[in-house]
């Protein structure tokens, strides 16, 4: 099995682990991390790419890591602020579930059809 | 299109820099509005409004002189290693449009997001100006991006801005529909991340063209684009992945709204729109064409259904921009020419992109007179609007002339993109497609005259409004839906590959009646399935009418309600996680099947 292989079947593990929760986990805490799993699970895909870039025709390729390294600033500021969202939620509702309906819609109104 | 084959570019062309201009100058005011602060946030947002609508009206001549795109190489390199951005005649409609919608929210903003008197800063109103001017820069970066990984990085900076727009008041609920937005959207952008990469690893570049050029059908790639298009069609929120956007669309301030539903949704479809038509014209196949399509079939009738059924008029709104969101993907079968298996740029794009821009500066305005209406009323339950017709007669004038418009009456834009749409249905013998760009029509002409006919009726007492509502805002309105209503007027041959002839007179009698059948099949629509606070004893006529639809109106309920219960299970977030999941394997098997 070849290190390529291996690093593939890795990221395959991290990002049906994040995909799964980010999915079936109720807690928006818990699906940032998942999120979280889920994007470096594709960052090492990106890097086993550019390995096998390497290996076909380039000398070595660099663009894939400056993807990377921009992928990665990105997913950063993504957490930072669904990470300040629950935040503001948690201190404003006491509760951080996702789960109520929508918000507006869930009418409690008396003028129905 | 004026510009058959993309020409590698090596080289940048003469007026470049303008495009270049139009990111960096939206851009470089956010940060100066940081640097200023206060009272300073809103007058640089409203300085640079003229100056980007100046430099995309600069970029539409530009491209109408040279015949070309614009193209600028970022530092002059080359790709695949260097950045190439690009403007062809679809970017510059879209950027127009854009400045066009942004100035207006602009102005209509003015009131609400105003620093108070003796305070010198408010939270809100400095998050609102400078997410205002990121959402400009990020959605001329998604016109202009001309690879695959710059798109990905303006879709997630035009997400980043958007939501907090969502939750600007701060209230729990709004927040917890910004969050709902920001994760699923993270998502959606996970799955497009996942198809570059792979994009990456079998071809060696993201650049658009040289992509185009070197694409071939391997699975890997087939892989790539359905991952890509379903991570887009998230955040498009096309039906079944529209969790987010009710909420989110609803809960807004009205502004806000206007730039969240009118242009912030068509920032994904636009790449949808390059990725298709642009990086893989012959890749995906009539299979995966048609159920791009039937989705879009699919939230037409569960949009309207639904947006018909709802007590709030904000909530009927982001309901309809559901439906209009399906309508826009009606283009992706038509576009196939006749017995080919590619997707070429003519009529149908032109319709769809059509379609995109009068539905922008509508649905903003239809969002702005709902503000007004919701600040003037203190509430905007459409069972309370009566008297409102004449209390505010000019933001009910714009909400009709905004409804019109999307309807296709004539000469809106949206009249033009149907009869592209339907022309290129007919052209390529798929009259099934002709049958649901009709009843698109009809179905926006339903909730459309459910509004109507609550504002316009005779209230019992006097109403009495909250706050006197702002003339000016009230004519920018009325302005953006007029806008939309005159589209179809505007020469878009230079940038849009529309035919010449059929198209020239829209106020033709034949071109007039067509307009007739939404007005008359949205209106027994309405009457069937809409919510009605108005008691049939106070129509003239009411027992005669209730006697005659009665029946089918029960039946209609049923179904109507039905419809409404699927939608509020696929709204749960495990049901669209699936949902999404499921779509990424049919549209995988489509595009693989249509190798075989």
């Amino acid at each position: 099995m070849s290190a390529a292989t291996v690093f593939g079947l890795c990221s395959a593990a991290a990002a049906g682990l994040g995909l799964y929760g980010l999915i079936v986990n109720p807690e928006p805490l818990r699906k940032i991390i998942a999120f979280n799993l889920l994007g470096s699970g594709i960052f090492i895909i990106f890097g086993v790419v550019a390995r096998r870039g390497a290996a076909a025709a380039l000398g070595a390729d660099p663009v894939p890591q400056a993807l990377v390294i921009t992928g990665m600033v990105v997913a950063f500021s993504a957490t930072a602020l669904a990470v300040a969202l629950v935040l503001r939620l948690f201190q404003g509702a006491g509760s951080t579930t996702l789960d109520a309906d929508a918000p507006a819609s869930a009418g409690t109104d008396p003028t129905d059809a | 299109m004026p510009y058959p084959t993309p020409a590698l570019d090596g080289v940048t062309t003469p007026g470049g820099f303008l495009v270049v201009l139009s990111v960096v100058v939206p851009v470089a005011s956010v940060l100066l509005a940081f640097v200023a602060g206060g009272r300073q946030a809103e007058r640089i947002a409203l300085a640079t409004m003229p100056l980007g609508l100046a430099i995309a009206i600069a970029i539409m001549v530009a491209l109408q002189r040279t015949g070309a795109p614009l193209v600028y190489l970022l530092g002059g390199w080359v790709p695949p290693l260097g950045i190439a951005l690009r403007a062809d005649g679809l970017s510059a409609v879209m950027m127009a449009i854009t400045a066009v919608v942004i100035g207006a929210v602009g102005v209509f903003a003015r009131g609400d997001f105003r620093v108070p008197q003796g305070s010198v800063e408010a939270r809100a109103p400095f998050a609102f100006w400078i997410l205002l001017l990121a959402v400009w820069g990020a959605l001329n970066m998604v016109f202009l991006g001309g690879d695959l990984f710059t798109l990905y990085v303006a879709l997630e900076l035009l997400t980043f801005s958007a939501v907090p727009l969502v939750c600007l008041d701060g209230r729990a609920e709004t927040l917890q529909a910004a969050l709902r937005y920001l994760l699923f959207a993270l998502l959606g952008s996970v799955l497009y991340l996942v198809g570059a990469v792979l994009f990456y690893g079998s071809y060696g570049t993201l650049d658009i063209v040289l992509l185009s050029h070197e694409i071939s059908a391997e699975p890997t790639t087939l892989v790539a684009a359905a991952l890509m298009t379903v991570g887009l069609l998230a955040k498009t929120a096309l039906f079944p992945l529209h969790l987010w956007l009710p909420p989110a669309h609803a809960g807004a301030p009205a502004a806000a709204s206007a730039v969240l539903s009118g242009l912030v949704v068509k920032g994904s479809f636009f790449i949808v729109v390059r990725l298709w038509f642009d990086v893989m014209p012959g890749l995906p196949g009539l299979a995966a064409a048609q159920m791009l399509a039937a989705l879009g079939a699919m939230a037409i009738i569960f949009g309207s259904v639904v947006a018909l059924r709802q007590k709030r008029l904000k909530l009927l709104i982001a309901y309809s921009t559901l439906a209009q969101i399906g309508y826009l993907f009606l283009m992706f079968p038509v576009a196939f020419g006749a017995g080919s298996a590619r997707l070429e740029s003519d009529g149908a794009l032109a319709g769809g992109l059509l379609q995109a821009i009068s539905h922008a500066t509508a649905k903003a305005a239809m969002f702005m007179s709902a503000g007004l209406i919701y600040a003037a009323l203190g509430h905007d339950h459409i069972a309370g609007l009566s008297g409102i017709g004449r209390a505010l007669p000019i933001s009910v004038l714009a909400f009709a002339l905004a409804g019109a418009a999307l309807m296709g009456v004539p000469p809106s834009g949206a009249y033009l993109a149907k009869d592209l749409l339907l022309q290129a249905a007919v052209e390529t013998e798929q009259w099934w497609w002709a049958v649901a760009i009709q009843a698109g029509g009809i179905f926006t002409g339903s909730y459309v005259l459910l509004v109507l006919a609550h504002a316009l009726m005779p209230a019992h007492e006097s109403v009495t409004l909250r706050v006197s509502v702002s003339r000016v805002a009230e004519a920018t309105a009325l302005v953006l839906a007029l806008c939309s209503l005159l589209l179809g007027l505007v020469h878009w041959e230079a940038y849009l590959p529309v035919a010449l002839d059929p198209l020239r007179n829209p106020l033709t009698f034949k071109a007039l009646s067509t307009a007739l059948w939404p007005v008359l099949g949205g209106g027994v629509l309405a009457i069937l399935l809409g919510r009605w606070g108005l008691r049939p004893a106070r129509v003239a006529l009411g027992e005669a009418v209730v006697a005659i639809v009665g029946p089918a109106r029960r039946v209609a309920l049923v179904l109507g309600s039905m419809l409404e219960c699927v939608d509020r299970m696929l709204r749960r977030w495990p049901a669209a996680g699936l949902s999404l999941l499921v779509l990424v394997i049919l549209f995988g098997a489509a595009m693989l099947g249509g190798r075989l």
